[in-house]
């Protein structure tokens, strides 16, 4: 049951005056500008981006500011604007194979064309804190090479051309969408992968830590991963033809895990995948892990009772919206609600208490 | 360069073009034409899709702020369209305006002094991307251990 109560507006008020103001921080410090957070803050702009589930880097800086570094608060804005955008339309299904890639590796095959390009990575720092960062100096501009435009094929391709890996099956078919239609289970893989790719990165990740630790084990290679820029092309009906619409920064993973096969069909490597906004490897490899796991029945695998493999456990709960949601309303005023329990409580041990009365006086 | 040859490659460069340098180089063709709104600017969200394995079946990979629009030129009546990233209306506006001023006979005008400059300057900011990837290209080399 909900009752209205009045009274605290003032209160509520002078909270958020105060968070206005402890947003700011100790005004001898400069202010810190949306611009330097898009620009200086890149990862968790992608990262707001990917879970919010909106590609705009000036709104999800915006975002970061005003949740003063909250990535789920962050996040949670973006979502709450996302939903007062109407909808245009759909692009045409992105070309990752023609990515202007910053970063192309493979762990699978060492000369692979178009070579391993290991971009602006964290990969190989030592991981000791820079004090050099502490006292702002000017950047060194990174060496340059002269750019080579070969073509970088997918190393999935390879495989696939000899019939090494399952193939994915080509279709245009307009695909579900989960802000459209609630989820519902079953859910078809592009369902899962939609709700993986704006699930929460620690969970995925965590999800994808337990396959590997054995719940669920799938043997995966990083087949392939990259990081770049590619176009957003759009049918647009007035017009009858398809245009670029602008452009975006990905992350494509795509795993090569251990085979099936059976009588009839000989053994092959399997497929999982990841694809999320910006620059997020640690999301599109978690991604990709648990989108493997998540195929155990369309590849005729034993179900294990592996967390990872249980469509409705990973997808119910990657969302860190719907998460925080019901876990943070708790510690919204309960009082009718825990009156009704304390009076229960009461009772009851009245009632325990009457009893044990009139069995010591019968004894 | 990419191409500009087409209105499908125009629209499209107009498109992925930053704000302020399209706006910058708009100013060289002077004071703006005359126009109606068939459809003033309206920002909303366009559902991107990806592919299962990068070349399978599509799903949804998140919406994207898009800015779309359509007026008419006063002078001649030429339709210009536009659906660009982002929130900027100021952008759509321009954008639109270009495609319909390149169905004129400014067309040679807007070539030369907004496509052309644009292309290229994008086409350099790719380039200097491009150019510090390759610098990160591995060169494996083996090392040979002799055993004796």
């Amino acid at each position: 049951m909900y009752v209205a109560v009045k009274g605290g507006e003032r209160a509520i008020k002078n909270a958020h005056a105060w968070l206005a103001e402890e947003r700011r921080g100790d005004p001898s410090v400069a202010d810190l500008s949306v611009a330097q957070i898009r620009e200086q803050l890149a990862l968790a702009v992608d990262r707001v981006m990917a879970e919010g589930s909106l590609y705009d880097p000036d709104l999800a800086a915006l975002a970061i500011k005003q949740a003063r570094g909250d990535l789920i608060e962050a996040i949670f804005l973006i979502r709450a604007y996302r939903t007062t955008l109407p909808r245009l339309g759909a692009s045409r299904p992105v070309d990752t194979g023609v990515m202007a890639c910053d970063r192309r590796i493979s762990a699978t095959f060492k000369d692979v064309p178009g070579g391993q390009v290991l971009g602006p990575t964290f990969d190989y720092t030592h991981r000791l804190l820079d004090f050099m960062l502490a006292a702002e100096g000017e950047v060194m501009p990174a060496p340059q090479a002269e750019p080579c435009d070969a073509p970088m094929p997918r190393i999935t391709g390879f495989l696939d051309r000899d019939g090494l890996i399952g193939q994915e099956a080509p279709s245009d078919d307009p695909p579900p969408d989960l802000t459209r239609e609630p989820l519902e289970f079953p859910a078809d893989r592009a369902l899962r992968l939609q709700a993986l790719t704006r699930g929460d990165e620690g969970f995925v990740l965590g999800m994808a830590y337990s396959t590997q630790r054995g719940y669920g084990r799938n043997h995966p290679f990083v087949g392939e991963l990259r990081v770049g820029m590619v176009a957003v092309e759009m049918e647009i009906p007035e017009l009858g033809f398809a245009v670029e619409i602008g452009e975006v920064v990905l992350t494509e993973c795509e795993t090569v895990n251990q085979f099936t096969g059976s009588k009839t069909e000989p053994p092959q490597f399997t497929r999982g995948y990841g694809l999320a906004f910006g620059h997020s490897e640690r999301k599109a490899i978690s991604m990709a892990l648990v989108d493997r796991a998540l195929r155990w029945e369309e590849l005729g695998e034993d179900n294990v009772g592996a967390p990872a493999q249980d469509a409705e456990f990973v997808l119910a709960h990657a969302d860190n919206i719907q998460a925080s949601g019901f876990l943070e309303h708790i510690k919204l005023p309960h009082y009718v609600d825990f009156q009704s329990e304390l009076e229960l409580v009461r009772r009851i041990r009245a009632e325990a208490a009457a009893t044990s009365a009139v069995r010591a006086v019968a004894e | 360069m990419s191409c500009i040859d087409t209105r499908k490659e125009w629209m499209g460069l107009l498109a992925r073009a930053p704000a302020g340098l399209l706006a910058e180089l708009c100013a060289g063709l002077g004071s703006e034409p005359g126009f109606a709104w068939l459809r003033p600017p309206e920002t909303g969200g366009v559902m991107l899709r990806g592919r299962m394995g990068g070349t399978g079946a599509p799903f949804n990979l998140g919406e994207m702020t898009v800015t779309r629009c359509a007026l008419r030129l006063v002078d001649g009546g030429a339709v210009g369209h536009a659906h660009v990233q982002g929130r900027d209306r100021d952008k759509a506006r321009r954008a639109a305006l270009i495609d319909a001023l390149m169905q004129t006979a400014r067309a040679e005008e807007c070539r030369d002094r907004v496509l052309v400059p644009l292309s290229t300057q994008m086409e350099q900011q790719r380039q200097a991307r491009a150019a510090r990837a390759a610098a990160t290209r591995v060169e494996f080399f083996t090392m040979v251990r002799g055993e004796d």
